[in-house]
């Protein structure tokens, strides 16, 4: 299987172990990925917060330049991107006025549409048995609570997705790595997304609440499929520390890490070892059965 | 011919934007008009005399009036024409308000529209044939269907003005939803006290025949002369020979497997089963789906335990007619639910309340029975889970209603009344318990209703905060409330032990399928449509049939009975005759160039095309035609547009007369 | 027949969004469920009731705006279907095209920053975007907790990824400033 492949902004630098471990894991299931050549940002927040013209027209020229590059299908890992992305079509196929504007901008006519994917859904194009086939690991000792965040299924009615206030894809691949999810509340809760540099304390406040719940319903690793999300719920564990309750560490992997995690990839591909707060003892634990022969 | 012109400026309504005097005047030299006059209000008597006058003098043969819609007048003005001496349907309307004045605001423009109109109407009037009124005879018989309140109260109206009455219910017992309620609003007297003595007087009542555990399957006919066809559901227990003495309910093996309908699912009953001990009739059912008997054939159980051989395995479903003269529509309504529906479906579930997994998170009519003496908890408020009485209990108004993200954009009316109440009697009964009302507006209009929301407030201390619930979710057995009071401008988390849902009330899910049986309207939602909203609220366009209580829209029971004692009303008003007159506008077959093909008996709506063999005096056949049945016939046209060899047409409303208002314009 | 009112904020807001803020009934659900409600001097339905009634200096003095975190809470759960994170985005663009001074400041420079990025580059890159906030934000000492080891694990780009034509990216900021909403 051949798919376009939008990494976005987050993927080369502090998510870089998002895309390492995407590679490695569509590798081994047969997946080629073709990166939109010259590639730019999608605007993420701060053109959407700011100028609605270039948080159209930024998205808008990347899907411009896949279908140049003869791209029907787009996959875009980060769940910001693939949310610009699917607004950003949208608005231009349902407002000629904007559509005009955006092509001023570009200097370029805007023609045809391209599928956009995010990353569970060419998970589940894949197949759970495709994934349960090569798994040489079973997760069976993990325990993990799905979360989904907000861009990834909200809103429900554009993106076509998943529920947007009961989704249960995630769980459902998961099953296949073998690894228990639990059920709980606060899958779709806010972290406090775009925040997490100019007002750090609500993203601390926000994200430690998603983990307490995590921890309270039995998990022990939170899995994510969205850099924004991650760094969150990873890199600010270590303000949630100051809290008045203390924080008790807990390891947040993303989705293509557990399921490279039962495919047997190596951690270090994976880039286990680049998060805030280290998986190794839990994956020592937890990770270590193999699949018999 | 000799045809009249009025022109009405109805007040300014017309003359504001239409030079009246002008088009009268202009109206004059239409070929064939003899007078044209204007008037400021031709409805009025005076100028109903005008016209009653211009006909005796200039011995008109045809009359137009340029006024209103014919839906306003048509008939006010055809009486002027009959007291004149003059047939009704030599007459025409021309609609100079609704077609032009109050769509047009040009004085110039409106006036040449309004000579055009007139025109138009001259030219038909002048094809215009006398005609008389269809009459029917009236079967003074009624069919109810709908047992609950409304039913009953319909039922029992017209079976004590001496006329017979078959009502129809689809459960095994009447009673209906208020049959479940513990008390009610705004009095607290108990529900069952004052409705079961209403039920037991229709099961007595010589005019009554009850057939419940039956539903209508098809009707056929006409105001004054329907024709319905009644499915009487097999109960698998013979009703001639049962006492209802419950012997086969008690030896019932198979207790656990179905739950209680009646108890809203708060608890299980067994597969042979009377809805409640107060039922009527007090004749049992079985559940087929869940009966050992129909699944393996071994037990015998109920057979064993009835001594009066009146179990039956083998029933079948019955088919029985019943002619009937008038029918009213009583079916009620059933509780939204907030669980995850169907794509196709028009509404969507709360999942930001769960979908409805959380035990406790319950809806108003489980609330009625946990509060109700005879429910599941012998009236004591528990929670379902574990049989906990609650401490904090959070009431939610308008989950579903006024919800347009959800699929309904209408106030389901009853619910701000039975939350006061249901927040009332928590309060009641469990004395240092914390009582919660999440709503958006008080609804209270009602005698007496205003007064009970205070009083919850007031001497209850139920407290109101004002807003909707953003979130549900279950946190160590308490269920987290999200919401936020909208008065303060605080978000408010209250960790409840019990959350009751004011769930929006919706019509039965079948009445689509009821209404296109019996050619009613009905809206998006599936209520039923009255012809008026003012002056005809409990009629339906199509005559002879009447609506009483929430089939129609969201109502309580004091207005469910009242809508139902004027549905009774109605029929009894068209008892009142032996005779129907009906409007001639109906399809008539040339039999010389019919072709027999029955097109328009493929197309047609109402039934109304039969066959008519043509034989020779001989008796020999010599073609089959279509013939139109004048009682059946709506004159809606459609077999007029099929019929390929233009055999058919509607009288009053001729190819001829249609062409020669379109020539008028040319 | 046309009535003809003269043009409002709220006006403003529905053409930039396609939907009336008269859609709103005030039902506070969507102040119910914020996440960051507590930040903010206003519940997002009061933001809506000062654009309703007329209030527009009210409405842009508000942080609520500028705090939203876009999550979409509001505009899933909304019973009236009113697109409240749309609304949010309107009411922080013409407060910006007004030249209203934004309520919260660093969250302004954030964002000006972070375009300013991919302005010149066409991606963000971490190293020149953290020193340009710091730098316009006054806030230099912000999470040195965690920047060394972001440093060490390789995660902060020293040198930006640059698209190949980052004189594209320039005209396609200028044309967008040009073009009016």
């Amino acid at each position: 299987m051949n798919i376009g492949y939008f990494p976005g902004c987050s993927l080369t630098g502090t998510s870089k172990e998002y895309d390492m471990s995407l590679r490695e894991v569509l590798a081994a299931l047969d997946v080629r990925l073709d990166e939109i050549a010259d590639w730019s940002c999608c605007g993420a927040s701060s053109a959407h917060v700011t100028n609605h013209l270039l948080s159209v027209a930024l998205p808008a020229r990347n899907l411009q330049l896949a279908k140049e590059q003869g791209m029907a299908e787009v996959m875009a890992p980060c769940a910001a991107c693939y949310n610009r992305l699917v607004s950003a079509q949208h608005e231009i196929a349902t407002r000629p006025e904007l559509k005009g504007r955006v092509e001023y901008v570009l200097e370029q006519k805007i023609d045809g549409a391209v599928t956009v994917l995010n990353i569970i859904e060419l998970f589940q194009r894949i197949g759970t048995d495709a994934i349960a086939a090569k798994k040489t690991l079973d997760l069976d000792g993990m325990t993990v609570a799905c979360y989904y965040g907000c861009l990834l299924v909200r809103p429900a009615a554009l993106l076509g997705f998943d529920d947007a206030e009961q989704p249960q894809s995630m769980e459902a691949l998961i099953a296949a790595t073998g690894a228990k999810t639990v059920d709980w509340n606060f899958k779709t809760e806010c972290c406090g997304a775009a925040h997490s540099i100019a007002r750090t304390d609500i993203v601390v406040d926000l994200s430690k609440k998603i983990l307490d719940d995590a921890r309270a319903h039995g998990a022990d690793a939170v899995i994510v499929a969205c850099p924004m999300c991650h760094s969150n719920l990873d890199m600010r564990q270590r303000k949630m520390k100051n809290a008045a309750d203390g924080h008790a560490d807990i390891p947040v992997l993303y989705l293509t890490e557990l399921i490279g995690l039962a495919l047997g990839i190596e951690h270090k591909k994976l880039g286990l070892d680049l998060h805030f707060i280290n998986p190794g003892p839990l994956l020592a634990r937890a990770a270590r059965k193999e699949v018999a022969a | 011919m000799k045809i009249g012109v009025f022109i009405c400026y109805c007040g300014e309504n017309i003359g504001r934007t239409v030079d009246c005097a002008a088009v009268a005047q202009a109206c004059a030299s239409i070929p064939g008009v003899a007078v044209s006059v204007d008037y400021k209000y031709m409805c009025s008597d005076p100028g109903q005399n005008l016209i009653i006058n211009a006909i005796r003098e200039h011995r008109l043969d045809g009359v137009v009036v340029g006024s209103c819609s014919p839906h306003m007048h048509e008939k006010t003005f055809r009486k002027a024409c009959s007291n004149a001496g003059l047939n009704p349907f030599m007459f025409e309307m021309a609609n100079l308000r609704e077609h032009c004045s109050w769509i047009h605001d040009d004085i110039a423009v409106g006036t040449a529209k309004s000579i055009d109109l007139v025109r138009i109407a001259v030219e038909k009037v002048k094809r215009n044939e006398p005609l008389t009124p269809i009459r029917v005879p009236v079967t003074k018989r009624a069919l109810v269907i709908g047992g609950g309140i409304s039913g009953i109260q319909a039922a029992l109206d017209i079976a004590g003005a001496g006329f017979q009455v078959v009502l129809v219910e689809k459960e095994p017992s009447i009673g209906g939803h208020m049959s479940q309620l513990s008390e009610t609003f705004p009095t607290l007297d108990c529900s069952q006290c004052i409705l079961t003595p209403r039920m037991v007087e229709v099961y007595q009542h010589p005019n009554i025949t009850l057939m419940s555990y039956s539903e209508v399957e098809k009707v056929e006919g006409f105001i004054g002369n329907f024709s319905v066809t009644i499915r009487r559901k097999a109960r698998s227990v013979r009703a001639d020979l049962c006492t209802g003495c419950g012997d086969c309910v008690q030896k019932c093996p198979i207790k656990k497997k179905a739950y209680s309908e009646f108890e809203e699912g708060l608890a299980f009953r067994p597969a042979m089963y009377v809805p409640f001990p107060q039922a009527v009739p007090n004749i049992p059912v079985i559940d087929r789906a869940v009966c050992t008997y129909y699944k393996t054939g071994k037990c015998q159980a109920c057979v064993k335990a009835c001594g009066r051989g009146a179990i039956d395995f083998e029933q079948q479903d019955e088919f029985v007619t019943e002619a009937v003269g008038a029918i009213v529509v009583a079916t009620g309504y059933k509780l939204y639910t907030i669980d995850k529906k169907p794509d196709d479906s028009q509404y969507k579930g709360y999942g930001e309340y769960g979908y409805g997994v959380y035990k406790d998170v319950i809806d108003g009519l489980q609330f009625e029975r946990l509060a109700s003496a005879s429910g599941p908890t012998g009236g004591e408020i528990r929670r379902p889970s574990d049989k906990a009485v609650p401490k904090k209990i959070v009431f939610i108004q308008c989950v579903g209603s006024r919800d347009e993200s959800k699929g309904f954009s209408y106030c389901s009316k009853i619910c701000c009344m039975y939350t006061a109440k249901h927040a009332m009697l928590y309060k009641h009964k469990v004395h240092e318990g914390e009582a919660y009302v999440f709503y958006m507006d008080i609804r209270s209009g009602g005698k007496g209703y205003e007064e009970f929301v205070r009083r919850a407030i007031e001497e209850d201390h139920v407290k109101y905060i004002r807003g909707r619930v953003s979130r549900i979710y279950e946190k160590d057995g308490k269920y987290i409330v999200r919401g936020e009071d909208t008065i303060a401008g605080m978000q408010v988390e209250i960790d409840a032990d019990m959350v009751v849902l004011a769930t929006a009330m919706v019509p039965q899910p079948e009445s689509a399928v009821l209404a296109q049986k019996l050619g009613i309207a009905y809206d998006n939602h599936g209520y039923f449509v009255e012809v008026h909203p003012k002056l005809r609220p409990v009629e339906c366009s199509t005559g002879g049939i009447f609506l009483a209580g929430a089939c129609h829209s969201p109502r309580d029971i004091p207005e469910s009975v009242s809508m139902a004692s004027a549905a009774a009303a109605k029929a009894l008003v068209l008892f009142g005759s032996d005779v129907l007159e009906r409007e001639p506008v109906v399809a008539k077959v040339n039999e010389s160039t019919c072709a027999g093909c029955f097109y328009c008996q493929k197309v047609c709506a109402y039934n109304a095309v039969e066959r008519r063999e043509i034989r020779d005096r001989a008796g020999n056949l010599r073609k089959v035609v279509a013939y139109v049945n004048e009682g059946l016939c709506q004159g809606c046209g459609t077999c007029n547009a099929t019929c390929p060899s233009k055999s058919v047409e509607l009288i009053g409303f001729t190819d001829e007369q249609l062409y020669a208002e379109i020539h008028a314009l040319a | 027949m046309h009535h003809a009112h003269p043009h409002t904020f709220s006006d403003d807001i529905a053409e930039l969004t396609g939907q009336d803020p008269s859609l709103c009934y005030q039902c506070g659900k969507c102040s119910a469920g914020c996440p960051v409600r507590a930040y903010t001097e206003s519940p997002p339905n009061r933001v809506v009731r000062y654009v309703q009634l007329g209030f527009d200096d009210e409405a842009l003095a508000s942080q609520t705006p500028w705090l939203c975190a876009g999550c979409m809470t509001c505009s899933t759960r909304c019973p009236k279907e009113f697109d409240l994170a749309a609304f949010m985005d309107a009411v922080r663009q013409l407060g910006i095209a007004r030249g209203v001074k934004p309520p919260v400041a660093d969250m302004r420079s954030f964002h000006e920053s972070f375009l300013s990025q991919i302005e010149s580059h066409g991606r963000a890159y971490e190293l020149g975007l953290v020193f340009s906030y710091k730098m316009a934000s006054l806030h230099l000492m912000q999470d040195v907790d965690v920047a060394p080891e972001m440093f060490l694990k390789g995660k902060i780009g020293v040198f930006p990824h640059n698209v190949r034509n980052t004189d594209a990216m320039k005209n396609i900021f200028r044309r967008a400033a040009e073009v009016k909403e």
